[in-house]
């Protein structure tokens, strides 16, 4: 009996668990990355003992790959050999580590997963917990199978209603972040739920999890349906049967209601992600550079809403438009559709899948006084270069019409034109 | 006894220790320059025991573990802050860095004061003003990370379910 956060907890400990107790768990996977691998195979060195089960690791190159300098081509080196020494059967360098996961079925109702990267609370769209840690924690759960967690309080988020066309999830999140600021839900599982989520489909749910790191959440959570048993199935090789876990007689920290229907697009502004806007208020607003990526919002469904807008047109000739698929599934899917052809003839870059622009060390980096609108989570000064640069989040067709513009643009009007 | 050194509200992890300095993970090393944008004269002041007094969410920002070890290696006490971002809550026990929350303590100690800290029981003594107060006391198994100096240490000779026991 409880939130879904004690409800999945509780089944891992074998008994009912309550908000402030501290638990040691088994956890199902332990993520980590190109950017925080290295430390935690410090960690593993340093306690001198064996993996405990090199089925629970998972390795990703996606951070900066393939390595843009010396610096990261030892880093990959080095975790190279570590799955080689070690022999991981779980190593990959195909996409954002989080987009992976969910791909390759690692993640499932009920499943406790912990990685080495502040976004792995992704990994609740599927019901399941995820959370982001310190590379130590990840080379001590190497070790030992197991991470101590504190039950966290729970803030239920309710959303009503029916978005107006032109509003995304990206926008209800934006709108979720300003309004309960970049510590509002710090320690907090954040618990997302309604008739909105109830009728979005996967790829728009992601966006909710992901973006909860965004409010200092530990994890963000979407209890499981049919949506997601439809995923599941149809999308990954996760083999079933899986549990529909569902909060029972939940006692809620708070629960705050939103109706959505009332939102028109967001934009988080520079430089906090809770500094959202109308993107009325920003309209026309210059831009130098339109980043279509990320864990976030560079599904296969986000690169048809761009191709869809910018089909037969050509994007602003000064504002450098880049897309990168979030996988290469993605991208495979987008190619054999001949999505990366009308992104192509657009005058879109497209580049291999990855984090790419994301943390400015991949391509893409802003010069100083350069403003860029992207589809990212974070907006913080210097995340894409220069730190005399901006960066502005919105959703994928907010990011295709600014990209036919060169300033903010209200997709609205071009999504009307293309429905006519 | 400690003397207190005082940090504002949402010290992210850039401002611990800049992201340039972060080729090393020597403790000493990276204690050099902790705090070197925000309170230059901590570093080479600062003496063992001394303790970290900073604003609500302490640590946000990048996940780095440089961070909490660089303020570990000034050799710092602990740290009272009213609240702590997330992930340098984790990272700060799991290097055994002890840390309390304690919003009263915050509002009331100015830099430079003397205090005694129990980090067991939470107590926190004001000597310069006389003033006490009370933080949630740490959990057994941090106490644990703490006296082995870190989880890393712990586990060269413990079992992870020693924590618990």
């Amino acid at each position: 009996m409880g939130t879904l956060i004690e409800e999945i907890f509780g089944r891992r400990a074998g008994r009912p668990v309550q908000a402030g107790e501290i638990l040691l768990l088994d956890v199902d996977y332990i993520m980590s990355h190109d950017n925080t691998t290295p430390l935690a195979i410090k960690a593993f060195r340093d306690i001198g003992k064996p993996i405990h089960d090199k089925n629970r690791i998972v390795l990703h190159l996606d951070h900066a790959y393939p390595a843009p300098n010396v610096l990261a081509a030892e880093n990959h080196k080095k975790i190279i050999e570590f799955v080689k020494e070690q022999g991981l059967p779980h190593f990959f360098h195909q996409g954002v580590c989080h987009q992976v996961m969910l791909e390759e079925g690692f993640i499932t109702p009920g499943a406790i997963v912990i990685g080495a990267d502040s976004h792995s609370n992704t990994y609740g769209a599927m019901g399941a917990f995820g959370a982001g840690l310190g590379s130590t924690e990840i080379g001590v759960a190497w070790v030992t199978g197991k991470c101590w967690f504190k039950v966290p309080e729970t803030i239920r988020i309710e959303l009503k209603g029916k978005a107006q066309p032109g509003v995304y999830a990206k926008d209800v999140m934006i709108y979720i972040a300003g309004m309960m600021g970049m510590d509002g839900g710090t320690y907090r599982s954040v618990e997302f739920g309604g008739e909105y989520i109830d009728n979005l489909p996967m790829h728009e749910r992601i966006i909710f999890p992901n973006m909860s790191t965004e409010i200092g959440a530990k994890c963000g959570l979407i209890a499981a349906d049919d949506v997601t048993i439809d995923y599941l199935e149809n999308q990954t090789p996760a083999k079933g049967p899986f549990e529909k876990i569902q909060p029972v007689n939940p006692r809620y920290e708070r629960v705050i209601e939103i109706d959505v229907a009332m939102l028109v697009p967001q934009v988080a502004c520079h430089p906090d992600v809770d500094n959202a806007k109308p993107l009325t208020e920003v309209e026309g607003l210059e831009v130098h550079e339109v980043y279509i990526g990320t864990c976030t919002n560079a599904r296969y469904e986000d690169l048809e809403i761009v191709a869809n807008m910018l089909k037969g047109k050509k994007v602003n000739e000064f504002t450098r438009v880049i897309v990168t698929p979030a996988s290469n599934r993605i991208y495979q899917k987008a190619m054999k559709n001949g999505l990366i052809e009308i992104l192509l003839d657009a005058g879109c870059t497209v580049t291999g899948s990855g984090c790419g622009a994301c943390i400015g060390r991949h391509g893409g980096i802003l010069a100083a006084g350069e403003r860029a609108l992207t589809t990212m989570n974070r907006n913080f000064i210097g995340r894409m270069g220069s730190p005399l640069s901006e960066v502005y989040l919105a959703s994928p067709a907010t990011a295709a019409a600014t990209a036919l513009t060169g300033r903010i643009t209200d997709p609205r009007e071009y999504l009307m034109m293309n429905a006519e | 006894m400690g003397k207190a050194w005082t940090f504002g509200e949402n010290m992210n992890t850039d401002e611990i220790i800049p992201g340039r300095y972060n080729i090393t993970i020597d403790p000493l090393e990276l204690a050099k320059n902790v705090f070197c944008e925000v309170k230059p004269e901590y570093a080479t002041n600062v003496k063992p025991g001394d303790i970290i007094v900073g604003g609500q969410n302490f640590g946000c920002g990048s996940s780095r573990e440089h961070a909490p070890i660089a303020i570990k290696g000034s050799q710092a006490k602990c740290i009272i802050a009213p609240s702590f971002a997330r992930i340098f809550f984790r990272n700060a026990i799991n290097i055994g860095l002890p840390i309390l929350e304690c919003p009263e303590a915050v509002a009331d100690i100015t830099e430079g004061d003397d205090i005694d800290v129990d980090l067991a029981t939470g107590e926190i003594f004001n000597r310069t003003n006389g003033h006490q107060y009370q933080a949630r006391a740490l959990p057994d198994f941090v106490l644990k990370i703490a006296e082995a100096g870190g989880i890393v240490n712990f586990l060269k000779t413990h079992d992870i379910q020693e924590l618990m026991s």
